[in-house]
């Protein structure tokens, strides 16, 4: 349930240390039955918190929102009389998927993801390049003024941002104003390219850090043959360094994706402020409205299990393509 | 410029210094792009309300930085020094013990062998990519029957599942943890805990810090699930609480100058840890990287 922060990819999944022994199992072979009892009791002691919150927090949850799904509350007669909960089939589902208004936020989330996500992985892995590039001054400077607004927590990134986007508050819109442009950040048009500028302002000194982190990792030698070969700096980023962290930018941009599906923060504190955002402009704020507001819990539900779904699909399809392309590139050689 | 004058012939000397100062550039443009905002935020609190909304915006007469963090901590009878105590609690305690519970269970992971560890591990990968949406209303209803909603541990005890710090601890545990050094803890006698809690914790510092930081961020940062759990206002987080102060501000702005200066301070907590921890979650970024 901790994964409000975007993107939390410090490592490289590929540039892991190789474990010494395969099964990474310290024992010998011929370990004698009572130390191999020891070792599954400790093993069990030391996973048990984790797994017990696994099941509470995440297994159970998950499966009462399958449950839930199924069942709707109906009310007899004119409405009087108590509830009953009755087993309603996939009629939840349908009338998620015939509602516009989910329809509408699965449209909004789909254009943020195809907006955002390359803006995120470009930006990010460019910035990384110039500074793995050697020629930038005040490298460490340079890395923690990026890195900063991962210390911004998402709602106070978008309380400031907002405040940017305010008429009257704002002093780029005063300066903007005073060269005649006037933009309304907060309109039909930009309220989306708006939410996606605060996210980027927010993940992409973070995944540059992630990208600069496995470029240094890049062995100096690849580096200096290309050079050799008369490749510029240019080439050697973009067809060299670049290929050679490419299972970080498959994280980053997986992690980028199930988060961007998420979206959620941003456009609640923003629809304070603006009409353009409705209280279902997103799936996850169509969950929180069909739950807590509407109390309509197998709809919300229906809803939930089918944003998880979606994340489901896409994840897989990523790490397919990516597979393949990788088996691909193999084959080439 | 005089490397021209050289007598090279063709020498890229010139498009080199073009292009250095075009990288230079574009990487100067990104900083202000992180700064300025966080500047803004800065200068903005030490502004009373006319001055907020007045247009000379870098004009300092009015500097009210030490009234406006009076107003602070005396709005609504004190609420927000309460709710900054909250997310402490809920982020330091949370990540702290978050943490440890991760890093055992990765440890173990990589270290004992046992039957369908890598499906259990799977498992355990695909927890990270649910979203948080999916789980709230289930949670919200079976911390409703168990009488939590609306207490402290309806929103603690979620923040301690942290999935991606096992995942995290297993690498740690892999790069930092060698078998020879539990093999020699057994021979000296010491049972398999002792070797974990004695040994093996004390070498997985680094990456325990690291996986305590990322989780006091994302716990920091938790907005929906308190938005979900909590209706008593002495309990919310400050995010949570900056948000529904936020919302009054369309009708009453006193509130703007507060939220503001509310927004500044809550930033301060995370910056120092990212700072005094630097050493550690710098090594522990890298370790995974590099080996």
């Amino acid at each position: 349930m901790t994964s409000a922060t975007p993107v939390s990819v410090p490592t490289d999944a590929t540039a892991r240390p190789s474990p010494q022994s395969p099964a990474a199992a310290p024992r010998a072979p011929k370990a004698s039955g009572s130390a191999r009892r020891r070792e599954l009791g400790a093993c069990g002691v030391l996973m048990t918190p984790f797994f017990a919150l696994l099941a509470t927090v995440f297994l159970i949850p998950v499966a009462t929102a399958v449950h839930l799904s199924f069942f709707s509350d109906d009310q007899p007669g004119l409405g009087f009389g108590p509830e009953r909960t009755v087993f309603a089939g996939l009629r939840n589902y349908a009338a998620v998927l015939a509602d516009p208004t989910f329809l509408g936020g699965l449209g909004v989330v789909a254009l943020y993801c195809v907006v955002y996500i390359p803006l995120m992985v470009t930006g990010a892995l460019v910035l990384a390049l110039l500074l793995d590039s050697g020629v930038v001054r005040l490298r460490g400077t340079v890395q923690l003024a990026l890195f900063l607004p991962h210390a911004v927590p998402g709602i106070i990134a978008a309380l400031i941002w907002l405040y940017l986007y305010t008429p009257g508050i704002s002093p780029v819109i005063e300066l903007l104003g005073r060269a005649d442009i006037t933009i309304d950040f907060l309109g039909v048009h930009t309220v989306l390219p708006s939410i996606v500028n605060i996210a980027l302002w927010s993940n992409l000194g973070y995944n540059m850090v992630v990208f600069y982190a496995a470029l240094q990792a890049v062995p100096r030698e690849v580096i200096e043959a290309s050079v050799v070969d008369g490749a510029g700096p240019v080439r050697t980023a973009l067809q060299v360094k670049a290929p050679l962290v490419r299972s970080s930018i498959v994280m980053v941009a997986m992690f980028t994706l199930i988060f961007a599906l998420q979206l959620f923060t941003e456009p609640m504190l923003l629809s304070q402020s603006t009409p353009m955002i409705n209280s279902r402009f997103s799936p996850s704020m169509y969950i929180y409205d069909a739950a807590f507001t509407r109390n309509n819990y197998g709809l919300a539900a229906a809803a939930s299990v089918i944003l998880l779904l979606c994340t489901i699909a896409l994840s897989y399809g990523v790490t397919r393509w990516t597979n393949r392309a990788n088996a691909a590139e193999e084959g080439a050689r | 410029m005089s490397a021209s004058t050289l007598s090279r012939p063709a020498s890229p000397l010139r498009p080199r210094l073009l292009g250095r100062s075009v990288v230079n550039l574009v990487v100067f443009v990104s900083v202000l792009y992180t700064l300025l905002p966080v500047l803004w935020l800065v200068l903005a609190s030490a502004k009373n309300r006319d001055a907020l909304f007045s247009s000379d915006f870098l004009s300092l007469t009015d500097f009210s930085f030490v009234q406006n963090m009076k107003d602070l901590f005396a709005m609504d009878g004190g609420l927000y020094g309460r709710w900054y105590g909250n997310s402490l609690l809920y982020a330091v305690l949370g990540a702290a013990l978050g943490a440890l519970i991760s890093i055992a269970c990765g440890y173990a992971f990589d270290k004992y062998r046992f039957a369908h560890k890598e499906k259990l591990f799977g498992l355990v990968l695909a927890a990270v990519m649910v979203p948080q949406t999916v789980l709230a209303l289930p949670l919200y209803l079976m911390a409703s029957s168990a009488g939590l909603v609306n207490t402290f541990w309806a929103v603690f005890i979620p923040v301690l599942f942290n999935p991606f710090g096992v995942y995290l601890g297993r690498i740690f545990s892999q790069g930092y943890v060698p078998d020879e050094v539990l093999e020699a803890a057994r021979m000296d006698g010491a049972g398999e805990l002792a070797a974990y809690f004695r040994v093996a914790l004390r070498m997985l510092g680094p990456g325990l810090v690291t996986i305590f930081l990322f989780q006091l961020t994302a716990i920091w940062n938790n907005f929906f699930l308190p938005m979900v759990m909590l209706s008593d206002q002495d309990l919310y987080p400050v995010s949570l609480g900056l948000y529904s102060w936020n919302s009054s501000a369309s009708v009453s702005p006193e509130y703007y100058p507060v939220v503001i200066m509310g927004s500044l301070l809550a930033v301060v907590p995370l910056i120092l840890a990212f700072a005094l921890l630097q050493r550690f979650w710098r090594s522990g970024l890298t370790a995974g990287a590099v080996k």
